[in-house]
């Protein structure tokens, strides 16, 4: 294990700034600085409720299609019921997941990872 | 009726029984496909099978969209095609639980895996569980568990290609079904060993593009029938089955799963928590050079595997209509003729119909062989890079040296799925399947989100956390109606079945995730920090990603 190394021009807990810590010094440095913990909760704060969301929905739809049999057989319109309807909402929903995910990962994650990521070049 | 225009064999088949289409044509369909893509996979491995990352990631050289084709030409299997379209055709709205619970499942590896595992591990799923805890212990189980996971799913493959070919060729004869084994195994052998990793994505890739587009195809053709209304096509083949059985319902849902409920939640638990689990799928997002690609992978993923999906839904109704439940019962394969049998009835039987099914057929043979390719590589190296390296040699071992022992070792899984292909070909190849779908959730997941998203998780709780998910998964499955008991059971005249539910999920999940818990808090080990941070670091951005494929 590498000893830390002095780091003269910048702070700990700001790896925005030239800091000369190197090697698991400097993994330690930018996982208590404010920009990487700013990542770790824009990812957290989106896809874990997300990922909630998603879970209890499918799970509603199971238990529905097990337990709420009539309701799930309800026609609406022609042939097509309840059930077919939430299931196709499923495929739905899931396309649209993805679609919200990597639109947010483009745009709130992937800069900040990218400058964390180079400010770390050379001295891992 | 259609009777008089399907083709009686004479010979090897009772006098019931009916053939689809010409074997001959489907046999030739297939030998061209196999020409096709082992000439491919020479060509493209030209010169580069000799390097670790070369024969595990193919260098990591593959792009998002072409990773994506490659993941869904994975994960469709033959069970999926065959099987989906059977259950709906046979029982309507229950083969839609399947497809939903096998789709949903891809958005736990997008929010939570893909990325985080792409920038971490290197070419295993053990890299990731022991990047920051002892090695040798977690690697020991997280290899033992992604062989055992990989072993089903290939058992599930090769008893598939059995049914299959005596579904296709209409071959009842045992001898059949074994050659037919042997040369799904040795073709699987040759595809690794030739083309390695690079190989095996070009071979995923193009079955992807055939089976999706084939079943697009159908589902068209079923579409047009019906003036584009899905109400006429529910009411068609709600008729068709009426006729066949009166009071017979199939947009009502428990047809199949009615009798054991918790059975079928339990089911639903493993689909959608094990593909998130599943090796050979973890391995794939080693295959593109960043996180960002590693998204895109999982985002064409999902657009193919839903999309294949939807075209399940219509095929299945199809068939109950175009084909009729009391003719897919008479097909060899029963449930599993219906998509096969859908193809011949499209273009009206005769010769368009010989022609479009021996397409399907030799598509759905090209998906059994990417699969089990997959599993191979996947299983040979977790085997040589985490046991032999890894626990064997202390991780000094020489890496061309590592290479070789991978490569020995997918002739040796090789002749195991041959071997126990043969064994396992009467068996349920849905029952295989979730079975290995039951072992990913419940071994695997727990300790993939423990060591990405909890600071404490530790030696002792990844360890206790596989397992104690892997035993509680097989243990359950012995004790359950799917091995002992049931008439459709392993064992039909045994009963040691005081377990209920044919898939063990419901129980062996939350066992899994509570060991994870509890081995972690009750272990004295003081957590590296530093392995640690470096940990969240680069799986959250990245750094040294790069570093590590190009060691």
């Amino acid at each position: 294990m590498s000893t830390p190394e002095p780091h003269e021009f910048g702070t700990p807990g700001s790896p925005g700034s030239t800091s000369q810590t190197t090697g698991a010094a400097a993994f330690r440095e930018v996982q208590d600085s404010a920009e990487f913990a700013e990542l770790r909760s824009r990812f957290r704060r989106f896809a874990f409720p997300l990922g909630a969301a998603f879970l209890i929905w499918y799970f509603a739809y199971v238990l529905l299609s097990t337990y709420a049999v009539d309701f799930m057989t309800t026609r609406v319109i022609g042939n097509i019921t309840i059930g077919v309807i939430l299931g196709l909402l499923q495929f739905v929903t899931t396309f649209g997941i993805t679609w919200l995910y990597i639109r947010h990962a483009n745009k709130n994650l992937d800069p900040i990872a990218a400058k964390v990521r180079d400010d770390l070049e050379g001295r891992i | 009726m259609v009777a008089p225009l399907l083709q009686i064999a004479p010979l090897l088949q009772s006098p019931l029984e009916v053939k689809l289409g010409n074997p001959w044509a489907n046999i030739a369909i297939f030998a061209v496909f196999v020409v096709v893509t082992l000439t491919i996979v020479i060509r493209v491995s030209q010169g580069g099978r000799k390097k670790a990352s070369d024969f595990y990631t193919g260098g990591a050289q593959f792009d998002g969209r072409q990773n994506g084709l490659a993941i869904a030409g994975d994960y469709l299997s033959a069970a999926s095609f065959l099987g989906i379209v059977g259950a709906i055709a046979l029982s309507g709205y229950d083969g839609l639980l399947y497809s939903i619970g096998f789709l949903v499942a891809w958005l736990v590896a997008l929010l939570l895996v893909a990325e985080p595992l792409r920038n971490t591990g290197k070419y295993t799923m053990a890299d990731v569980l022991s990047f920051r805890m002892r090695q040798r212990p977690v690697r020991m189980a997280a290899a033992t568990s992604t062989l055992a996971v990989s072993f089903f799913y290939l058992l599930a493959q090769m008893a598939g290609a059995g049914a299959l070919v005596s579904l296709l060729l209409g071959v009842k004869s045992s001898l059949m079904q074994d050659l037919v084994i042997v040369i799904v195994g040795a073709l699987m052998i040759a595809y690794v060993l030739i083309g390695g990793m690079k190989g095996t994505t070009w071979v995923q890739m193009i079955k992807a593009i055939l089976l999706v587009l084939g079943a697009g195809i159908m589902t068209l053709w079923v579409l047009a029938k019906v003036g584009f209304n899905l109400s006429s096509l529910f009411g068609n083949a709600n008729t068709a089955a009426q006729e066949a059985k009166a009071g017979t319902d199939l947009m009502r849902p428990m047809g199949k799963y009615g009798s054991n409920k918790l059975g079928f939640i339990s089911l639903s638990i493993a689909l959608v928590l094990g593909t998130a689990g599943l090796p050979h799928v973890l391995m794939r997002f080693y295959t593109v050079p960043t996180a960002k690609e590693a998204r895109r992978s999982v985002s064409w993923a999902i657009g193919l595997i839903g999309a294949f999906y939807l075209f399940t839904f219509v095929l299945g109704y199809g068939a109950a209509w175009l084909v009729g439940a009391p003719t897919i019962n008479t097909l060899p394969g029963k449930a599993n003729a219906a998509a096969p049998a859908l193809a011949y009835w499209l273009p009206g039987q005769g010769i368009g119909g010989t022609i479009f099914l021996a397409v399907i057929a030799g598509v759905a043979f090209a998906t059994i062989l990417a699969v089990v390719a997959g599993l191979a590589i996947t299983a040979s190296a977790s085997f040589a890079h985490d046991i032999y390296n890894a626990v064997m040699k202390d991780g000094k071992a020489d890496p061309a040296q590592e290479v070789k022992i991978a490569r020995m070792t997918v002739i040796v899984i090789g002749i195991l799925a041959i071997v126990g292909g043969i064994a396992a070909k009467s068996q349920n190849i849905a029952f295989l399947v979730s079975l290995a779908f039951a072992v990913a959730a419940s071994a695997n997941l727990p300790s993939i989100l423990y060591s990405l998203y909890w600071k404490r998780f530790n030696t002792q709780g990844s360890v206790w956390s596989i397992y104690g998910g892997l035993i509680s998964a097989i243990g359950l499955i012995i004790f359950s109606p799917a091995v002992s008991g049931a008439p459709t059971a392993m064992f039909p005249n045994a009963n040691f079945d005081w377990f209920p539910l044919d898939n063990p999920a419901l129980v062996s999940v939350p066992v899994g995730f509570l060991l994870g818990w509890l081995g972690t808090v009750l272990s004295k080990e003081t957590p590296d920090l530093d392995k640690a941070a470096e940990m969240e670091v680069r799986s959250m951005t990245g750094a040294g990603a790069e570093g590590a494929i190009a060691h």
